[in-house]
């Protein structure tokens, strides 16, 4: 939970490239409420090679219901990014209002705790080298 | 000790807010010397991260201001801590029987299972908790066990991942395998002697114990193996 407020940093050599990744070194001091730190997309060519050593994991976010979906799918992911900080990266990027709920839900089933981290959950429920995860406005599975 | 500090401490708080102005409550939440307890570890997890070997009843400071953002999850309605209460039982039941048990279930028994936490019952949990620890006869145990591993000390979150409880020979993993394999810092001894302890529930189960037989007597009502790793005693 301590992990909840920090913003983990994309690493500048795992990718050439990254997408919305300007504002990365910014508002490092202040945790909890720094802006959520963006993540990097994940184009073909760019993946790093599978395994336990890699740094990131690469998450497959996808829409559930009239929530609005992203146009880029799979990203990047710090492993001790924690749910709480993709909820927040997604709001931003979905242009939602703060106040809005947004849940995110594994393998179409649970929930999992905000302060969960995405590469503890890769290791469980993650399949072909990467983790799906849904996420919708309004609360989809119990 | 298997339930969440904010299901139970409804008098707590009316105990205190009867000589509290309006303007100074808020959000309730509790701390153990310097440290904020996450109310949705259950409270007998807690006592074993941060307060094993020392005498009961456990004494924890009651807090209405200031609410550690930073540490802390909100909890503003009993509705909160369900809805955590069946993720986690849910994600159980994913390692377990990849969800099979669980989906089968009816709204009423997700309910049953609820309610009997919530109101101390433990033949209504179990009537329905009894097939959340079934598996197929020839399987000889879950398909993982579902378990977190904390370390008091380390700021690190918990430690969790796939572990079958048969080994790929046959013979039944044991609480050791377990630590050797996802924690081995646990059980290694520095000069020749233990520097931590393994607990849960407040004992420390013999390493050799079937981790098969600890995920069906042992789990919590989530239905999660909570271990906690603690330093040993220096007396």
């Amino acid at each position: 939970m301590a992990e909840a407020g920090k913003s983990p940093r994309v690493s500048p050599e795992s990718e050439g490239r990254r997408k919305g990744g300007e504002d990365t070194q910014e508002g490092g001091g202040a945790a909890g409420a720094a802006d959520p730190a963006p993540l990097s997309a994940v184009s073909p060519g760019t993946e790093e090679p599978a395994g336990d050593t890699k740094k990131k994991i690469d998450v497959l976010l996808k829409a559930v219901g009239d929530t609005p979906i992203m146009k880029t799918k799979k990203w990047a992911v710090e492993r001790t990014r924690t749910i709480q900080g993709l909820v927040d990266f997604i709001k931003k990027f979905l242009k939602l209002m703060a106040s809005e709920q947004l849940f995110i839900y594994v393998n179409q089933s649970f929930a999992p705790s905000p302060d969960q981290e995405v590469g503890t959950l890769y290791e469980c429920f993650g399949s072909d080298g990467k983790l799906v995860l849904h996420y919708c406005k309004t609360q989809a599975w119990g | 000790m298997i339930s969440y500090l904010t299901l139970v401490t409804d008098k707590v708080k009316k105990h205190f807010q009867k000589v509290m102005r309006q303007e100074e409550v808020s959000e309730i939440w509790f701390e153990y010397e310097g440290t904020p307890l996450k109310w949705h570890y259950p409270i007998g997890l807690l006592f074993d991260l941060h307060a094993s070997n020392t005498a009961l009843p456990w004494s924890i400071t009651v807090h209405f201001k200031n609410f550690p953002e930073k540490d802390l999850l909100h909890c503003h309605s009993k509705d909160v801590i369900e809805a955590h209460f069946m993720a986690c039982i849910k994600e159980a039941d994913a390692l377990k029987h990849k969800s099979q048990v669980i989906n089968e279930m009816q709204k009423k028994d997700h309910k049953q299972l609820w309610m009997g936490l919530q109101n101390d019952k433990f033949e209504q949990f179990w009537a329905i908790n009894r097939k959340l620890m079934e598996y197929p006869p020839e399987d000889s145990g879950f398909r993982y066990i579902p378990f977190r591993i904390y370390q008091a000390a380390t700021e690190r979150p918990f430690i969790q991942k796939l572990f079958r409880p048969i080994a790929s020979g046959g013979q039944l993993h044991t609480l050791g395998d377990l630590l050797k394999d996802v924690c081995p810092s646990a059980i290694t001894p520095e000069d020749g002697e233990m520097k931590t302890q393994v607990m849960i529930h407040g004992i420390e189960p013999m390493l050799e114990t079937p981790i098969q037989w600890l995920s069906e007597h042992m789990s919590y009502p989530d239905n999660f193996l909570h271990i906690s790793i603690i330093p040993q005693p220096t007396d």
